[in-house]
């Protein structure tokens, strides 16, 4: 009994390390050590959203040794005090996956209440828009009495500090919260009882650490290859769909990309995995492109010119030309493009529908184009619906 | 002499055959028109999806179609139509919105569906009346606005047939054609047996294989509609209803209510409910041990209600698990002068769809000032009272075998589901005439 309990709970253990080792690489771990202040990061993609990393200067401020937090969902951070209006902000941040700050009341190991500054941000795959991970930065806010009275006392607080609060001095406006932990114990649950407003000082100290975060992260996530940003889609600068977009046009097998036809070059904003094993292509590399890179020498000019006149009169196009993967061989391609309305009855975007005709494929006796019509339908329907209910594109930041 | 409630209403043009319909009626063998009459459908070669014989089975056959094949087929003969200008808009290009509130009402703005066409005048008082061949019926449809044939393969897995000649032998094809007057993407009609001329009345038959069709379609959102006559059917040819759209309807998130069950009336497995905080009062019919058993039960009430003059629509939901049926008087109270000229101005007409709370809008002004009050104030007008209601349900569960057991259990049975709506009062009285 013991040791199986023993093998899952190491089993877990390796879950929570894999999900940073597995965007960041094995060595961001130790970097992210190096970095001052009490922070986290979770994983919104596990069961239970848990957190996956604690830094060194957490223990210091909550008095939760670091492995105790490991597994477990942030809010145990909360209290009976905690303001309801504050956690259901928070929750909606992490819902829209926007950066938030609050002033919050939380509790430390022991039960004391002490009120911090939390800022949270979502750390974003920079190709497709997904969320990977969520920062927490906690700074301590101090009343205004006690940032007076640290102020007098100066740099001896720092001598009582305990290893773990020390890395705190390479960062600004550290000088007042290391000794708050000790200061807070002493008045417990009194001046938890006043809402405190954090300071500008608390606010840039929160921004900076969480900045240090993202260098850091997206440092090391080049290791493998995946890049992570803090801005959503930053790199290719394309709005990203909502998750229940990706998720409906997600469901229809064929090939085909989705182009928006109201940004400059008509980039593509989604690509099916039809299409990436069809061209060769990894979504990173053609997201936020215009579809021109699968034609080459021997693409006909008069077709392209032909798709371009469909496209500037809002009408649908059936075409065959010759197209290029990425490692340079060509395909005949049956191409169907169609202009897809939004639920304002306007063109918002383009599907293009490819088919290597010379692949034979049987669609259990139906006629290649109207196989690819019905995914020209599907495409329709999944976007005219969540367009109707206001959930095309992810939340504005 | 007797007395014959009517009412006048613009009538849905359902096919492009439909506005010269009476007009130049000529004898034709093998007319020309390539139309689905006895002229012409017998010799030609449609494209047949044959549905399995068991929904509830899983594929046995590794080439048996994939569960995407009907929908992708239904929807690339639809956007086929519509490239070869079938249609009479582009329903894409009507606005449309999800309404804010608890049920989520759907919105449409569709200017263009009615336009250019007089008010008819419709018979309301009879649901059941004979087939006219005079008048429009579907066998004058042209070939082009049929998708394919849907017929029982008698198998254990679905198959497709690019073409495939309608024989003698299976003299009563069932074809899906598209509505070229769309509410949304992907409308099309279900007519069973169309050679057959059978007026718009709800047998078993018919009403199991339109529940195969919701089977065959796999998804929550391709759902079938049933109008009947007096209920805002407008042509007298047996035919459903379908389309696809990605948005729960208010009527399928509204809380329900469980009937307990007498043992007796237990045997099919089907389980029936009352709508519940919806304007519309409804019965709600799903499970069964089979499809056959839920077609049986709630085909059984359909009949009580034509038989017994009671107009009514159906909302075939959920891959055809969940059936919803609206007995309902709004005609009627149209026909009596007793719906108020605000509601009639909108020109609504409250058929199935606008009951599930899919609701087009003919006046840019109503689908901008569009609410949950304003939707809920028209449909409230549909139901029937309480107590004809209620009265109405005895002779359903009569009709369908049902015994309702009268040992209230409410905490085992009672089914809510969280949705907090504060009705508007329901205005009193509604008259149904037997």
């Amino acid at each position: 009994m013991e040791s199986s309990g023993a093998t899952a709970a190491a089993e877990e253990e390796r879950g929570l390390a894999a999900s940073l080792t597995a965007r960041y690489s094995a060595w961001v771990a130790e970097e992210l050590d190096e970095l001052g202040g009490s922070f986290l990061l979770t994983d919104p993609a596990m069961p239970g959203h848990p957190i996956v990393y604690a830094s060194r200067g957490l223990p210091a401020l909550t008095g939760y040794p670091r492995r105790a937090v490991l597994g477990r969902n942030a809010r145990l951070f909360q209290g009976a005090a905690t303001d309801r209006a504050a956690v259901a902000g928070l929750r909606e941040a992490v819902r829209a996956q926007r950066a938030h700050q609050v002033a919050i009341l939380n509790y430390r190991r022991d039960g004391s209440p002490h009120w911090v500054l939390l800022h949270v941000a979502p750390v974003f795959h920079a190709a497709d828009g997904r969320v990977l991970h969520f920062l927490a930065v906690q700074v301590p806010i101090v009343s205004a009495a006690t940032a007076r009275r640290d102020a007098c006392r100066g740099p001896a607080v720092f001598a009582a500090c305990r290893e773990e609060a020390r890395v705190e001095e390479e960062l600004p406006c550290a000088a007042t919260h290391a000794g708050e932990v000790f200061v807070d114990i002493d008045k417990r649950g009194l001046e938890a009882e006043e809402p405190r407003v954090a300071s500008g000082c608390d606010k840039e100290k929160a921004l900076s650490t969480a900045s240090s975060i993202f260098s850091a992260l997206n440092r090391y996530s080049k290791l493998t290859g995946l890049v992570v940003c803090g801005k959503r889609c930053d790199s290719v600068g394309i709005p990203a769909l909502s998750s229940s977009l990706n998720l409906s046009l997600g469901r229809i097998k064929q090939s085909f990309v989705l182009t928006d036809r109201h940004l400059p070059d008509m980039p593509i904003v989604y690509a099916s995995d039809a299409f990436l094993s069809l061209t060769g292509y990894s979504r990173e590399e053609i997201l936020g492109c215009n579809c021109r890179f699968l034609t080459g020498p021997d693409t006909s000019v008069e077709v392209l010119e032909e798709i371009n006149r469909h496209i500037c009169s809002e009408q649908a196009c059936t075409v065959r030309l010759l197209n290029y993967r990425k490692d340079g061989s060509t395909f005949r391609d049956l191409l169907q493009v169609s202009p897809i309305r939004n639920a304002s009855g306007k063109v918002a975007f383009h599907v293009w529908v490819h088919l290597d005709e010379s692949a034979r494929c049987d669609f259990n006796g139906l006629a290649p184009e109207i196989w690819q019509l019905g995914a020209v339908g599907a495409v329709r329907v999944a976007v005219r619906s969540l367009s109707a209910s206001g959930s095309l594109l992810r939340p504005a930041q | 002499m007797e007395m014959k409630l009517t009412i006048k209403r613009v009538p849905t043009v359902v096919s492009n055959y439909q506005e010269d319909a009476g007009a130049g009626e000529r004898p034709r063998g093998g007319c020309g028109r390539n139309c689905l009459g006895d002229c012409c459908l017998p010799v030609s070669e449609l494209p047949v999806y044959a549905f399995k014989a068991n929904p509830r089975k899983l594929p046995s056959q590794e080439d048996a179609v994939p569960t995407d094949f009907f929908i992708n087929l239904l929807l690339g003969q639809w956007e086929n139509r519509m490239t070869q200008g079938l249609f009479r808009y582009d329903v894409t290009a009507c606005e449309t919105k999800v309404i804010p509130g608890n049920l989520g009402f759907v919105a449409q703005l569709n200017e263009g569906r009615h336009l250019k066409k007089r008010p008819t005048e419709f018979r309301v008082d009879r649901v059941l009346q004979p087939f006219d061949a005079a008048k429009f019926n579907f066998t004058k449809v042209g070939q082009e606005e049929v998708l394919f044939q849907f017929e029982n393969g008698g198998g254990d897995d679905s198959y497709f047939l690019k073409s495939a000649p309608i024989t003698v032998a299976d003299c009563a094809p069932n074809v899906v054609a598209i509505n070229v007057s769309p509410i949304e993407y992907g409308h099309v009609l279900l007519i069973p047996r169309v050679l057959d001329h059978l007026p718009q009345r709800i047998d078993r038959e018919s009403f199991l294989l339109a529940l195969h069709m919701a089977a065959e379609a796999a998804s929550p959102y391709f759902r079938l509609g049933y109008n009947s006559l007096g209920a805002f059917a407008t042509i007298n040819h047996l035919h459903f209803q379908a389309y696809y759209l990605t948005v729960p309807f208010p009527v399928e998130k509204a809380a329900t209510q469980r009937i307990p069950l007498a043992e007796g009336g237990k045997k099919s497995g089907v389980k029936v409910s009352k709508l519940m905080n919806y304007p519309v009062r409804g019965l709600v019919f799903e499970e069964g041990n089979s499809l056959n058993d839920l077609a049986d039960v709630v085909s059984s009430a359909c009949v009580w209600l034509q038989d017994n003059n009671v107009p009514y629509n159906v909302l075939i939901s959920d891959s055809g698990r969940k059936i919803f049926l609206f007995p309902q008087c709004y005609a009627e109270k149209q026909a009596l002068g007793e719906v108020s000229q605000e509601l009639l101005d909108t020109q609504v007409n409250p058929a199935v769809w606008e009951i599930s709370g899919h609701i087009v809008l003919k006046r840019r002004n109503d689908y901008d000032e569009a609410s949950e009050a304003s939707a809920w104030r028209l449909l409230a007008e549909v139901s029937l009272s309480e107590a004809r209601f209620e009265e109405v349900k005895a002779y359903i569960f009569d009709a369908a075998c049902l015994v309702q057991s009268h040992v209230e259990d409410e905490t085992e049975d009672a089914v809510y589901a969280p949705v907090p709506v504060a009705p508007p009062a329901v205005t009193e009285g509604c008259l149904v005439r037997q």
